[in-house]
């Protein structure tokens, strides 16, 4: 049977197209503002890709901070259990995952079944999130890989004080009128979104193998920063952006069902209440 | 030929000055400054022995010294008072050590508190300090001592910034939000995004539905409200209650949250109807800067400070 996942998120969007044990198609895209159009678009354009059309999928999984928008999904899973699902199926050693979206930062304890045992989120703050550092590569006038190149190449370590992604811009200005040089302002800002994040980790504890994935963990000067705030090594799988839809893509084959709403008879799998 | 974009910037609020015309300067004995530089407006106030003689507010630049200067300029502006002339002279405010005229510095908590006393009367017992980059809820005494206080300032939802971030999103001038929030059907659900940056993309989801602008700004001053109120709820409310800051201004913020706690914001005192008739302004965003001038004012007359006075 042919599956799609599909991983809705605050600014992307994610779909796979798997067949049992192989992966047939990926895409991604940004979410836009009418995400079920894009989604809906995104979704032919790799069905084109992969020469099927949707008759011939037999299963669509949805599953992000915007999963209800797919209109054509068979059922949804939550975003902790996709990633759960997803990070087994690519690292079974996992047993915390961090996922930094755009506008989401989460800590995943997950049993060695790829089941969530616990997790904890922050989605009410845009600091701790992708569009933080978008927001500062915008004050450093840098792309967000650029930035993270840079960070890289820092040579002292600044401390900066505001919290806030609004007032981190005017700080990110001030830096720049002093002078500051760029990479030890990108180092700064990985470092303090670093500090934010591993703040939610240490909520469900922090377990060896620690897992990254989400847009966030693209960036290599966040993931340095990740890494010496938690004082542990963190693995980052290959398209970490996708696990996400990855996990829903599983979770339609073993044909899991967590939404109530369209059931079709699919076991019913329960996740452990949120923190956070 | 590329076409110039004229682009309005919609939180650029008017920047203020005033010269009290009843007030012969050199008649008096003791000239006092407070100048309040926040991190997105500074004051300056000028008393002559306790009497509101001048004001200047403008917006703070990328340096605390200059824009103290520049705030003082603009109060001195229409007189013929020099720095030299006054006799003491304190900083207040995020920028308060970097105030080049000034003696000395006071925090802006207790400065909003005694201006507060002095712009709303003896009565006040909580001051809601709205500000452009923090919010704080501080509990007084009749004198406008500080008894307690609580603050945000880690996060831009409830600040004039949020503000103001909001106004260049929809497009419509800072100073007008809270009339045209009322000019709606019926009261929208508040935004529900906390944080500034999710509340951007909230918005714009917003104006993309079609919901009309006014209901909008109806939702996000609601929100803000809200935020708000959270903050003085823990803290607690005495009456009698007063807004001070930037966002004192927006009535679409202060009837909301009068609605939300029950309270209503009280009278002012100065600036009453025989003030207001010989056309005294009455800015919000003062407390702070006359509050410093206040305590340079009492700190003379007790003797626990030597006036500065160079002419």
């Amino acid at each position: 049977m042919i599956v799609a996942g599909i991983d809705v998120g605050g600014k992307n969007l994610h779909i796979i197209l798997k067949k049992e044990g192989q992966i047939l198609e990926k895409a991604s895209g940004p979410a836009g503002i009418k995400k079920a159009e894009a989604v809906e678009q995104l979704y032919d354009e790799i069905l084109k890709k992969a020469g099927i059309t949707r008759n011939d999928v037999g299963r669509v999984m949805a599953t992000g901070s915007s999963a209800k928008r797919v209109a054509f999904a068979d059922g949804s899973i939550p975003d902790a259990a996709a990633d759960a699902r997803g990070v087994n199926k690519l690292v079974p050693s996992a047993r915390t995952v961090i996922d930094v979206g755009a506008e989401e930062g989460r800590a995943i304890k997950v049993s060695p079944e790829g089941k969530v045992l616990d997790f904890a989120i922050n989605d009410k703050c845009a600091a701790g999130t992708g569009t933080f550092v978008e927001a500062m590569s915008r004050a450093l006038e840098v792309s967000v890989n650029e930035m993270s190149k840079i960070a890289l190449q820092s040579t002292q370590t600044l401390s900066t004080n505001a919290q806030c992604a609004v007032f981190g811009e005017s700080e990110v200005v001030s830096l720049i009128h002093q002078k500051t040089p760029k990479p030890d302002i990108a180092r700064a800002v990985m470092n303090a979104i670093a500090g934010r994040v591993a703040s939610v980790a240490r909520i469900v504890g922090l377990e060896m193998d620690v897992v990254m994935v989400g847009g966030m963990a693209k960036n290599a000067g966040f993931v340095d920063s990740l890494k010496k705030s938690i004082d542990m090594n963190i693995i980052v799988p290959e398209d970490p952006d996708f696990v996400g839809a990855l996990g829903a893509a599983e979770a339609a084959l073993a044909g899991v069902m967590i939404d109530e709403g369209k059931a079709r008879g699919l076991e019913k799998e329960t996740v452990s209440e949120g923190k956070g | 030929m590329a076409e110039e974009v004229k682009t309005q910037e919609f939180w650029r609020w008017p920047e203020t000055h005033w010269v009290n015309p009843d007030i012969d300067w050199e008649k008096g004995e003791l000239i006092t400054a407070g100048v309040d530089v926040g991190s997105v407006s500074t004051q300056a106030v000028i008393m002559v022995d306790g009497e509101f003689f001048a004001y200047g507010n403008t917006r703070t630049g990328s340096d605390s010294p200059n824009s103290a200067r520049k705030g003082m300029g603009f109060a001195l502006e229409k007189t013929d008072m020099k720095i030299e002339h006054m006799d003491y002279c304190i900083g207040t405010g995020y920028g308060r050590v970097n105030v080049p005229m000034a003696q000395q510095s006071i925090t802006e908590i207790s400065c909003h508190a005694r201006g507060a006393n002095f712009m709303y009367g003896p009565e006040v017992r909580t001051v809601m300090d709205m500000g452009g980059q923090d919010c704080k809820a501080i509990q007084v005494d009749d004198r406008g001592k500080v008894l307690n206080f609580m603050m945000n300032d880690k996060c831009a939802a409830g600040t004039g910034r949020g503000m103001e971030v909001f106004a260049d999103l929809i497009r419509v001038p800072v100073w007008e939000i809270g009339t045209r929030s009322f000019k709606i059907q019926k009261e929208p659900p508040m935004i529900s995004s906390t944080c500034v940056v999710f509340a951007k993309s909230e918005v714009v989801g917003l104006l993309e539905s079609g919901m009309p602008e006014n209901d909008i700004m109806a939702a996000y001053c609601s929100a803000m409200a809200h935020r708000i109120m959270e903050l003085l709820n823990r803290l607690g409310v005495k009456e009698k209650f007063v807004i001070t800051g930037g966002i004192a201004k927006n009535e679409g913020v202060v009837k909301r949250l009068e609605k939300e706690l029950g309270i209503k914001t009280g009278e002012r005192v100065w600036n009453k109807k025989e003030y207001m008739d010989r056309g005294y302004p009455f800015d919000t965003q003062l407390a702070g800067a006359m509050g410093a001038a206040l305590f340079g004012n009492a700190l003379l007359k007790m003797g626990k400070a030597k006036s500065a006075r160079k002419a």
